[in-house]
């Protein structure tokens, strides 16, 4: 039987408040336990919350950024369960009405058609503590630092049919949170988390088969393997003749493989109802137009931009705008560069990306700043340099020898540009391979490389290579 | 001198006639003495108190004391206060120390009153009676075997007893008009908002609202204007300006039009109250004001959907007491799930249970819509009626309970009657609207009180309502015997 | 409307409240009598009707943010019933 795969994500991004959703506690990673926990995020008795108004606003630019509606009214509500990390006894999230409601995303995944992932929802709720279980024999801490950090909760419609769909929409969601400055997207820290809804149906048919609940995926790399792991074991309990139960289900990165968090769900019931510590959030439309005249350039406006204006291919055009640091380099060292985008593009893509990605670096923390990517670029293009020696400047500039000038200077790399001076290097090569000048005016064409090889190697790749071609052309003939 | 309002107390005080010390002193003492027998007080804050009083009488002595600046009152011990305990009644918090202040507390505080205690309480204020306390029943002044009324019966009976100028309370559902009825004060209940709730534990938040136990309207009026005001950390609190509400307390009420509820009067109600009430109104027709019947016709759903709403927010209200961070944990769990229903089990006394019980039951899948949502509609009708009633009518007048304080143990055993005693007073809290209870007689040598209900932020004209008919009456004078 | 026992024994275990088994009779006894008073509503008709959570028809207030809290927990911990190095202790969760 051919299967289809059915997958729908809730990924939780932290938002990027200086302080707690409901409280002035600190929301900064990496605290002395609980030493960010006020006595509301303790849920202690008779304290109250009082809604930041930086967590409402990050919501709604969330919400404008993937065209939904952003609602005039919202409701907070409680979901009640008993947890040692949720010091209330309940959550405060959203239930029946969400701040944004609707939405939607393009996604590619490499070599496949582009496709649009429906957003159901994202709603304003508050993380909880961390329950740490190593270190206290036989019991658990609870580090409730974390508590009441603002989370936004991004539902999508089960639209994505593929692990690899369902990273490329994560991902998608994770560098649109980062362009809006609403999530720092830090997935080590949890700030950008997910749960996968996972199902399978015969290929076909359109009714949802039985789904689990992959928790608290924390990497893309994860979410690809839990999700494929999940659709195997879910093709083998159906084709042993088993069912699949609706359950959660934990990832388990060391084993590759997800398990059942036992059925402890049994006995849950949310009873969510309207939070009366709060009142309902409303925002007008002057709020509405004011947050979207203040929303950034979007990826895939940035990305028709690049294609548009600065002449690049789609899949440059999309890889320097997968991220906004990235594609706020790129335009940078395009800016000093002058002219020639496509140069730049090249260079941050291939040299720069590469550079990076060995030495496990960040764009946020290249050795190489976009202001000296796009200086030697400009050598370049004014032809002090050749593309040649330009990759022996990157190498000096990354190694922190200085800017390109200063590099071309100290190193003395600057091109050679007096015919005069080629022409005497080019006679004396002549003058030294007489045998092959015979055999290449014979008609051996492929001997031109040598000489241009020759002639780079005598002036150690300094001479400019076009030059170099015109006047060896000359003096072969 | 402990007969004295807080109005003259507050006068003799400026006036040097007596100091802060030597009232605190006088009331400390009778507190030593009467408490014992009464169990008005779970917290007698001696040390704290006396110094307060030296720092009020250095205050006044500087000239810059406020009308409560010396004036010792007592707190219902439902409001958080920093360093001395605080047990909302209850075993669960019975080593339980706050960090930090309520609102409420924080403002008498810095106006300078001297809290001479904590007083008993309802467990989590979840009673009619003051018999749920983890601390023991209250006894009623008028009657030492009967009941104060709750759930701020330890308030109520503490300034009926004079053991206390004045006090705190909460109602939730009548926690402050009822006993205030049953031992003969005057008890306010202000609009929803108007009192922050900041640092006063929470039984059913969407109800909640503080308000002053006294002797008389006049002195109301003083603690309302220490209590009442904006407060930016309760998201409920209403940013509004809070009038002078001793300003219009001598206001004539002339062509003051009263509406009484035909419902408020039917099965139900004692004849021997009804006859007070009724001789209540002839009296405010004397002083000029005009009566005309009306309805509320949804009264008899009001004790029906406040056991839906609060006990659905108290069962979530109450999830934080997991004996993880404060509050009583039992001994030796066996595991996560042992601590949380023994350390709960344990800390929670029978009728919090139960109505935690009953919350969790109407707020869970299946009966969410039945029960919840369909409360949540009709409340609307009910606040509908009122605001219909307030096109009419400025205030509106009834009984504040059905009867006089009862037995002690007389509907312990029974939730159903016990919740029927609050039948007039709950509706005020579904609206949201204030209230207040004075007295106005008394049937069998206890006291009745009656209510008077306003429109929204119209406390004033309450009070001034109020104090007209004390002007004109003597009831708010008397006094239990034992006490005078 | 009433309970049984077993609406009593999965409301005790949602709410986390170990109850007696010798008590549960009367917790049956209470509940379906505080019900059945509850029961009243279902005669009202409230097809049209809003339904109403808060007695005050106002929007929430939003706050600036800003870190107003500092650390007090010490204050907090001397409270809590167990703690180490800064942590509040449970039995071990299992996951």
């Amino acid at each position: 039987m051919e299967w289809e795969v059915v997958i729908g994500l809730e990924i939780h991004a932290q938002l990027a408040t200086k302080s707690k959703i409901f409280s002035g506690a600190s929301t900064a990673y990496g605290a002395e336990p609980n030493t960010q926990a006020c006595a509301i995020d303790l849920g202690m008795p008779g304290v109250l919350p009082v809604l930041n108004e930086e967590a409402v606003r990050m919501a709604a630019k969330f919400g404008l950024a993937v065209g939904s509606r952003v609602s005039n009214r919202s409701v907070f509500a409680r979901k009640n369960y008993f947890y040692p990390d949720l010091p209330k006894g309940y959550q405060i999230s959203q239930f029946e009405l969400p701040i944004v409601a609707g939405g939607r995303l393009e996604i590619q995944v490499e070599g496949e058609d582009a496709r649009m992932i429906a957003i159901t929802r994202a709603h304003l709720e508050e993380d909880a503590g961390k329950s740490l279980h190593e270190g206290f024999q036989g019991l658990t801490g609870v580090d409730l630092n974390r508590a009441g950090t603002p989370l936004l909760e991004i539902v999508s419609e089960p639209d994505m049919r593929s692990a690899k769909e369902a990273v490329a929409y994560m991902k998608k969601i994770h560098s649109l949170v980062q362009y809006l400055e609403i999530c720092d997207g830090n997935m080590q820290e949890g700030s950008f988390r997910c749960d996968a809804n996972v199902s399978i149906r015969p290929k076909g048919q359109e009714k949802l088969g039985t789904r689990s609940e992959i928790k608290n995926l924390n990497s893309f790399r994860f979410v690809e393997r839990a999700i494929n792991f999940e659709v195997e074991r879910q093709i083998d309990v159906i084709e042993g003749g088993g069912e699949v139960v609706q359950e959660t289900r934990l990832y388990d990165s060391d084993k590759d493989e997800t398990r059942s968090m036992r059925s402890k769900e049994e006995a849950f019931d949310y009873r969510y109802f309207p939070d009366p510590d709060l009142l309902p959030i409303e925002l007008d439309e002057a709020y509405i137009e004011a947050v979207r005249s203040m929303l950034p350039e979007l990826p895939d406006e940035k990305k028709a931009r690049f294609m548009a204006e600065l002449g690049l291919a789609e899949y440059e055009a999309s890889v320097l705008t997968a991220s906004r640091e990235l594609a706020d380099y790129f335009e940078e060292a395009a800016r000093i560069a002058g002219d020639d985008a496509k140069r730049t593009a090249n260079w941050v893509m291939g040299d720069l990306l590469g550079a990076l990605n060995k030495a496990g670096k960040e764009i946020a923390d290249s050795p190489v700043s976009a202001a000296l990517l796009g200086g030697m670029l400009q050598r370049i293009n004014d032809h002090t340099i050749s593309g040649k020696i330009a990759k022996q400047v990157f190498e000096c500039m990354w190694n922190g020898e200085g800017n390109a000038d200063s590099v071309i200077e100290a190193k003395g790399l600057k091109q050679m540009t007096d015919s005069g001076e080629i022409e005497i290097i080019i006679d004396e090569i002549i003058a030294n391979n007489l045998g092959q000048l015979e055999q290449y005016r014979a008609g051996k064409d492929k001997l031109f490389g040598f000489f241009v090889g020759q002639v780079m190697k005598m002036t150690q790749g300094k001479a400019n290579p076009a030059q170099v071609n015109e006047l060896l052309k000359q003096k072969l003939a | 001198m402990h007969t004295k309002t807080i109005a003259q107390l507050s006068a003799a005080l400026r006036s040097g006639e007596v100091s802060s010390v030597e009232l605190t002193t006088l009331f400390l003492e009778r507190i030593k003495q009467h408490n014992p027998a009464l169990n008005c007080f779970i917290s007698i804050t001696e040390t704290q108190a006396l110094e307060a009083a030296v720092a009020a009488d250095q205050r006044l002595k500087a000239g810059n004391g406020a009308p409560l600046t010396g004036v010792p009152i007592a707190h219902k011990d439902i409001f958080c206060t920093q360093d001395v305990k605080t047990t909302c009644g209850s075993r669960m918090l019975d080593n339980f120390i706050a960090p930090y202040e309520s609102t409420c507390t924080a403002s008498f505080r810095d106006a300078g009153a001297v809290m001479l205690g904590k007083t008993n309480m309802d467990e989590f204020a979840m009673g009619s009676s003051n018999e749920t306390s983890y601390y023991g029943a209250v006894k009623n002044p008028w009657d030492q075997g009967r009941v104060p009324g709750g759930s701020s019966g330890g308030s109520v009976a503490a300034v009926a007893a004079r053991l206390a100028p004045a006090a705190t309370g909460t109602d939730t559902g009548g926690s402050i008009r009822q006993p205030a009825a049953l031992c003969g004060l005057t008890g306010l209940k202000p609009t929803y908002g108007r009192v922050s709730r900041f640092g006063m534990i929470a039984f059913a938040s969407s109800l909640d609202q503080a308000g002053p136990v006294t002797y008389n309207a006049e002195d109301a009026a003083l603690m309302m204007n220490v209590m009442a005001g904006f407060d930016e950390r309760d998201s409920t609190s209403v940013e509004r300006e809070v009038p002078d509400y001793s300003a219009n307390l001598d206001n004539g009420i002339k062509g003051l039009k009263i509406g009484l509820p035909k419902e408020y009067f039917g099965e139900g109600l004692d004849d021997n109250i009804a006859r007070v009430i009724d001789a209540a109104v002839k009296e405010y027709e004397a002083l000029g004001a005009v009566v005309t019947e009306i309805s509320l016709p949804n009264t008899g759903l009001a004790v029906p959907i406040y056991y839906v709403v609060a006990p659905a927010e108290c069962s979530t209200n109450l999830s934080r007491f997991d004996g993880v961070r404060f509050g009583h944990r039992c001994d030796d769990p066996q595991d996560l799930f042992d601590l949380y229903t023994r350390s709960r089990g344990e800390g929670f006394g029978a009728e919090v249970k139960r109505r935690i019980m009953i919350g969790t039951y109407v707020l869970s899948a299946g009966y969410y819509d039945a029960y919840y949502l369909k409360a949540q509609k009709i409340r609307r009708l009910i606040s509908e009626d009122f605001h219909a009633a307030f096109e009419k009518v400025d205030v509106i007048m009834g009984p504040t309970a059905p009867g006089t304080a009862f037995k002690l143990g007389e509907k312990a055993d029974d939730p159903v009657t016990m919740y029927l005693s609050d039948i007039y007073t709950i509706a005020v809290n579904m609206a949201g609207l204030p209230a207040v209870s004075i007295p106005a007689g008394f049937v069998d040598g206890l006291p009745v009180g009656l209510q008077v209900i306003g429109n929204y932020f119209d406390e004033s004209r309450l009070l001034n309502v109020a104090h007209k008919y004390q002007q004109a009456t003597d009831w708010h004078l008397q006094l239990p015997k034992e006490f005078q | 409307m009433s309970v049984d026992q077993s609406d009593i024994t999965k409301v005790a275990l949602l709410a986390r409240l170990k109850i007696d088994e010798a008590d549960i009779p009367q917790y049956v006894d209470n509940l379906s009598n505080i019900l059945g008073l509850v029961e009243q509503m279902s005669e009202v008709n409230t097809n049209d009707v809003m339904p109403m959570a808060h007695p005050l028809d106002a929007a929430q207030r939003l706050r600036a943010d800003e870190v107003t809290e500092t650390d007090q927990r010490d204050s907090f911990q001397a409270l809590a019933p167990q703690v180490e190095s800064g942590l509040y202790l449970v039995p071990k969760v299992i996951e």
